[in-house]
């Protein structure tokens, strides 16, 4: 699709999508939000660049291949789990160090070990979508 | 404790997306082998644990029992882990040489460690809620292995296998939503403590009766077993060996921990109701063994006929015969999985599976023949070996109990079991090759060139199929030959799951 004013739109929206589901993904424990959501709005960004300059271009932005984002995913979310048992506590009990980072648009952030757990889900929604895409784009030529 | 009982899953996970992340596919192998047998050496040390402690339950972000997610390992969910550590660990090394290269690359490791890790967490889990999911786990990673590669009769199979799989999941989450409507609680330890002082009314009965069927289903019980002959011989030999070790088997653990801790008031009506579907699952398996020639085939038919000798143990509900179930289970992996390895080896010999088209393995391979008869004639229940042990213990309780139906019924579907092996014995390994014996051919009289051409150059074995049947057999021998250790281990477990007040009171009442 070869169009002006797509294209014009999507160089915007696509990097504020991107934020946005930042933003949700940050708020997310106590609040709407969180690393599913934060992953698809993501994960549209990307489609809504694909769409305006095409799908293999959309791909090539990403630093890693989508199934490398699903793995790095797996991995975060399993070892979020493992501070806890370190301090005693059964697997994956959040813990919640004494901290408060303050963020202009998600409120103060506390970093706990539930926030990896979310951005393991994060990455793993995100690799997922965009694995969908690129199995169901890898015969179509770029517009 | 915690860490112990989180490990079994944690690793094949760790592995399953750092298996993901390696493109390299020598590092692969050694990463894929390496997570087996760390899979293997936790589960081992879970089962010590258990041994030591007693049942450990361990809840999952430290919420209380009835709301959380409760992981429990009492002696049979640890021996069922580490059966799968371990048949895990030589299957994995015979896939080395087994798997083509193209399922290496679409992610053939990765979703073994995914299958180990649904498995492990179907035993370990000590809510509904989660074994479901751990089915899902399961059934997914499975489906993929089964039909990667995409050829014509695996995705035929394949599909059978998902809707009937699927139907199973569906009956499955039906009975969820029954029993939380009874009970308000999906924790196996908390609906067990609602439901045991009062008879169960409609809702909790149609429950179990649907979980009777999904799970049956899983087991490849009588009727609904259909898809585990159309399926468990088109893949890669080792995909189907880890399948005919662990798929059904986790049916059947979900069947005997749902009907010894939560369904325990009616046994007059539910147990009769497996009794009467093991006795027919015994025999429509083995007479369907009787049909097949194709080993591969032979042995899938086998694996429903034996299921239910496992089930007839929980139908019979005593301790003694729960253990015998134990037993057998045990028994019954380790030597289907080393059929299914061996029949591997047999095609990779000659090419093919079909028992008309291939002859003259004892003489050419007389190892194999010898590997091929261990566990062969424990399968079928011939005195030394682990399989006579296990029926033994079961016709015993039988005898005792004077359910004679079900003690005629296994001893002459054990006899049937041993026509099969013979059958393979005498197609496969005694008779002539058919293509040096002219007259062999019946009168087809196919034209000589294309079966004479493989006969000269036999392809040998490469050293990791020996080294994972021998390693197998060298199991089913050392049952053999100290099965009072087993037995031990079977009654502990037995004892465990008929009194299921331990196992609440562990889960209810742990400190974390």
């Amino acid at each position: 699709m070869n169009s002006l004013l797509l294209q014009v739109c999507a160089r915007i929206t696509s990097p504020l999508q991107i934020i946005l589901s930042l933003i949700l993904l940050l708020r997310g424990h106590n609040e709407p939000g969180g690393g599913f959501i934060g992953g698809l709005v993501a994960a549209a960004g990307i489609i809504l660049y694909g769409f305006a300059f095409g799908f293999h271009r959309a791909l090539c932005l990403l630093p890693l291949p989508p199934i490398s984002f699903i793995a790095i995913g797996l991995l975060l979310a399993a070892f979020s789990g493992i501070p806890a048992l370190l301090a005693g506590q059964p697997y994956l009990t959040g813990l919640w160090p004494n901290l408060s980072i303050p963020t202009f648009l998600a409120g103060n952030l506390k970093p706990g070990t539930p926030l990896f757990f979310d951005l393991g889900v994060y990455f793993s929604v995100f690799g997922t979508v965009l694995l969908m895409l690129e199995t169901s784009t890898k015969n179509e030529n770029s517009p | 404790m915690n860490l112990l009982l989180v490990l079994p899953i944690f690793l094949p996970l760790v592995s399953a997306a750092i298996l993901l992340l390696i493109p390299s596919a020598k590092l692969q192998r050694w990463i894929h082998i390496a997570a087996c047998l760390a899979h293997f050496a936790a589960s081992a040390l879970l089962l010590c644990e258990v041994l030591r402690k007693g049942i450990t339950a361990s809840q999952l972000g430290n919420w209380p029992a009835p709301f959380g997610i409760t992981f429990v390992a009492d002696t049979f969910s640890a021996m069922m882990v580490l059966i799968t550590g371990l048949m895990g660990f030589l299957v994995a090394i015979y896939s080395l040489d087994d798997v083509s290269s193209e399922h290496q690359k679409r992610g053939f490791y990765s979703l073994y460690q995914v299958l180990l890790m649904g498995v492990s967490g179907a035993f370990l889990t000590g809510d509904l809620f989660n074994l479901f999911v751990w089915f899902e786990v399961m059934l997914m990673s499975s489906f993929v292995l089964l039909a990667l590669g995409c050829s014509r009769h695996q995705l035929s199979g394949g599909v059978k296998y998902l809707v009937l799989n699927f139907l199973s999941s569906s009956l499955f989450l039906t009975a969820l939503g029954l029993i939380y409507s009874v009970t308000g609680t999906l924790n196996m330890a908390d609906a067990a403590n609602i439901l045991k002082s009062s008879p169960l009314g409609i809702s909790s009965m149609s429950a179990a009766m649907l979980l009777m069927v999904s799970f049956g289903i899983k087991a490849g019980l009588f009727p609904l077993f259909a898809w585990l002959p159309a399926s468990y011989h088109t893949p890669p030999v080792s995909v189907s060996a880890i399948f005919a070790a662990l798929l059904t088997k986790v049916g059947v653990y979900a069947l005997v921990r749902v009907f010894t801790l939560i369904f325990t008031i009616q046994v007059d009506f539910t147990h009769d109701i497996l009794i009467g579907i093991s006795l027919i699952t015994m025999l429509t398996g083995v007479l369907g063994a009787a049909a097949q020639y194709e080993t591969r085939k032979i042995l899938s038919f086998h694996i429903i006929s034996q299921i239910g000798y496992m089930t007839l143990g929980l139908g019979f509900f005593t301790e003694a015969a729960l253990a015998a179930t134990v037993f057998y289970i045990i028994h019954h992996i380790v030597v289907k999985t080393n059929l299914f390895l061996i029949a591997g080896a047999i095609s990779k010999l000659k090419g093919t599976a079909e028992l008309k088209k291939i002859g003259g393995l004892y003489a050419e391979s007389p190892w194999l023949a010898l590997l091929f008869l261990i566990p062969a004639m424990s399968l079928g229940g011939i005195p030394p070996l682990s399989g006579f042990f296990a029926k033994f213990a079961l016709v015993k309780e039988g005898v005792s109990l004077h359910a004679w139906l079900s003690v005629f019924v296994a001893l002459a579907v054990g006899i049937l079991t041993l026509y099969s092996m013979t059958k393979i014995w005498a197609e496969a390994f005694w008779k002539a090759s058919p293509n040096e014996n002219g007259d062999f051919g019946l009168g087809d009289a196919p034209d000589p060139t294309p079966t004479s051409s493989t006969t000269p150059s036999l392809p040998s074995l490469p050293a990791s199929f020996w080294a994972a049947i021998t390693a197998m057999a060298a199991v089913t021998l050392a049952i053999s030959s100290w099965p009072q250790w087993l037995f031990d281990l079977s009654e502990r477990a037995a004892a465990e799951l008929s009194t299921p007040s331990h196992y609440i009171q562990a889960v209810l009442h742990s400190k974390q």
